[in-house]
């Protein structure tokens, strides 16, 4: 259940070129919140920034009561999220959303990450029971990578693909999960990056006949469901379509289920 | 102790504060009764309703102004009958009162859902007769005196409820709809609906929304919508709700020394979920530092200029 919380910054720090980290303390999301979830923060009190930014947790640290956000800065909100500073409080809600279904059967995983999209794949490898996990993830060029070390050590596997080829692969990061599914048998794919990245992950799974489940990102408004502007498309069981809320019915789906624009 | 009475009675809509969640803002209060004590709202203006479900406009629906923002959801709701049959039985579990939002694209359709509703366990309809972001029907009626007049007496015909008319504020002359509402039976207005407005991406040269237009709302609209219910105050002699903007118990005194009777909180309830108790708190902390021991004694207390 997501509460409305006000939480110490422990630290804000720049990861990489436009990447932020803040680690903030809370013992109620580090200790409930579950893989796929995010935050929506109000960046300042008043209007300047009026609504809250969706943020998915990257990780958790259950036994200190802490977890890591990481954003991207991108306007005015994220900016000022960025100059915070440790000691300061910042006022929160959740966590929220579906999360991803980590069920024990799924003993062979691969997550598609690209971009700022990697993020909630992290506490996903972390709190995954899979035998094999293999990690793929995309950015735009070798300054944007994020996180390496990480996913090297939580999965079993790490392969990285560059827009411009300026480190590991040249190309996309779904040629690389294209090229091992027939021979990995993946019980399920978990994906979040970009909307055509999903698109492609999504047509590569239904190819193959493999389970995928998709982390999408909207414009939001509230964040807890009530005010039905991150609309996304789905179909029915009726063969029909419906638009259904990211914030609260996903943002975690089922990449079958999703209708893309 | 405390003498400070916030009740209030609009045309016979007895609440308990004068705080009402807007429509579209509050679902119909499930979300939010996750973070706060619907017992203390004063009545929920239920998302807005149509005769049959409605699917909603295509994302994005939403994009951020200064001091407010732009949707185009498009009236995605389950449609009347839906609503009496799973979402009253919930909402009557809280003391507070429920407001069906209703909008058609015909006039027979508006008449039908308040003849449904009219054996419903609500306490009023609210006539939206000024959504912004449907193309069919609905914001015609509220355009103009005739077309409002037409709607409302209409509506009066079938339904047996409190009836509360919707006024949008884009229109020349807010007082002349105000009036014209006011004659043809209207137990209350509400003002205002969102402000039609664009943001465009200038990267892509698209609209942000996909519906290319929206409803602007949140504290950039509130200087107009408090001259407008100040402008309608002096015009009709029902009570009038006020909204537009209102983040805090001052934003809500402001419009009730306008002339408001209650106040409607929107944008406020999508940032802060507990927007609508911190706006009576505000309202009691103001009367009390005033000496106002009824919420009836701010109304229209404005001292103007001369």
């Amino acid at each position: 259940m997501s509460k409305l919380l006000k939480e110490e910054i422990i630290s804000v720090e720049k990861a990489t070129e436009g990447i932020y980290r803040m680690t903030v303390a809370s013992d109620y999301i580090s200790a409930n919140a579950e893989p796929g979830q995010f935050v929506n923060i109000k960046c300042c009190e008043g209007v300047q920034t009026l609504l809250r930014r969706p943020v998915s947790i990257c990780s958790t640290d259950r036994a200190k009561g802490r977890y890591d956000l990481y954003f991207q800065v991108k306007g005015a909100g994220t900016k000022i999220l960025a100059g915070k500073k440790s000691g300061d409080f910042i006022d929160i809600l959740g966590p929220l959303g579906r999360s991803f279904d980590l069920d024990i059967g799924y003993r062979r995983i691969a997550v598609v990450g690209g971009g700022i999209g990697i993020f909630p794949l992290l506490f996903l490898l972390n709190e995954s029971k899979a035998v094999v996990k293999r990690s793929y993830l995309g950015f735009r060029s070798s300054g944007y990578i994020v996180l390496q070390e990480e996913f090297r050590q939580k999965s079993n596997s790490l392969e990285i693909a560059t827009d411009d080829g300026s480190y590991g692969m040249k190309g996309f990061v779904t040629d690389m999960l294209e090229r091992d599914i027939l021979s990995e048998e993946f019980d399920m794919i978990y994906a979040c990056g970009p909307t055509p990245m999903l698109k492609k992950v999504t047509e590569i799974a239904k190819k193959h006949n493999v389970r995928c489940q998709i982390s999408l990102e909207q414009r939001m408004g509230c964040g807890f469901g009530a005010c039905l502007t991150c609309a996304c498309e789905t179909r029915t069981e009726e063969g029909g379509s419906q638009f259904v809320r990211v914030c609260a019915d996903g943002p975690v789906f089922n990449s079958e289920d999703v209708i893309f624009q | 102790m405390s003498n400070i009475d916030l009740s209030v009675d609009i045309c016979g809509i007895k609440m308990k504060n004068p705080v009402i969640a807007a429509s579209g803002t509050f679902g119909f209060g499930r979300e939010h009764a996750g973070y706060v004590d619907l017992n203390r709202i004063g009545g929920i203006s239920v998302k807005g309703l149509t005769l049959e479900p409605r699917a909603g406009n295509k994302p994005p629906r939403v994009a951020e102004t200064p001091a407010g923002m732009l949707n185009s959801v498009g009236l995605q709701n389950p449609g009347v009958r839906s609503f009496i049959r799973e979402e009253i039985p919930f909402l009557r579990q809280y003391s507070t009162a429920i407001i069906a939002n209703i909008a058609g694209n015909t006039t027979e359709e508006y008449c039908e859902m308040a003849e449904i509703l009219s054996d419903a366990d609500i306490d009023a309809v609210e006539l939206n007769v000024s959504c912004p972001n449907v193309k069919a029907g609905c914001v015609a009626f509220g355009n103009t005196p005739q077309g409002i007049a037409e709607i409302t007496s209409l509506v009066r015909k079938y339904c047996n409820k409190p009836l509360i008319v919707k006024l949008t504020p884009n229109v020349t002359s807010i007082a002349d709809i105000a009036k014209a509402a006011e004659d043809a039976g209207a137990d209350a207005l509400s003002l205002i609906n969102t402000l039609l407005g664009m943001a465009i991406d200038i990267e892509t040269r698209r609209p942000i929304l996909a519906n290319n237009t929206g409803g602007l709302s949140g504290p950039a609209v509130k200087p107009v919508a408090v001259r407008m219910v100040y402008e309608v105050c002096q015009t009709v002699k029902i009570p009038v709700i006020g909204m537009g903007g209102i983040f805090s118990g001052k934003d809500a005194v402001e419009f009730m020394l306008a002339g408001a009777s209650a106040v409607m909180v929107g944008t406020a309830c999508l940032v802060y979920p507990d927007a609508c108790i911190k706006v009576c708190e505000g309202i009691e902390e103001y009367m009390r530092r005033h000496g106002f021991e009824r919420t009836a004694d701010i109304t229209g207390k404005l001292v103007l200029n001369t």
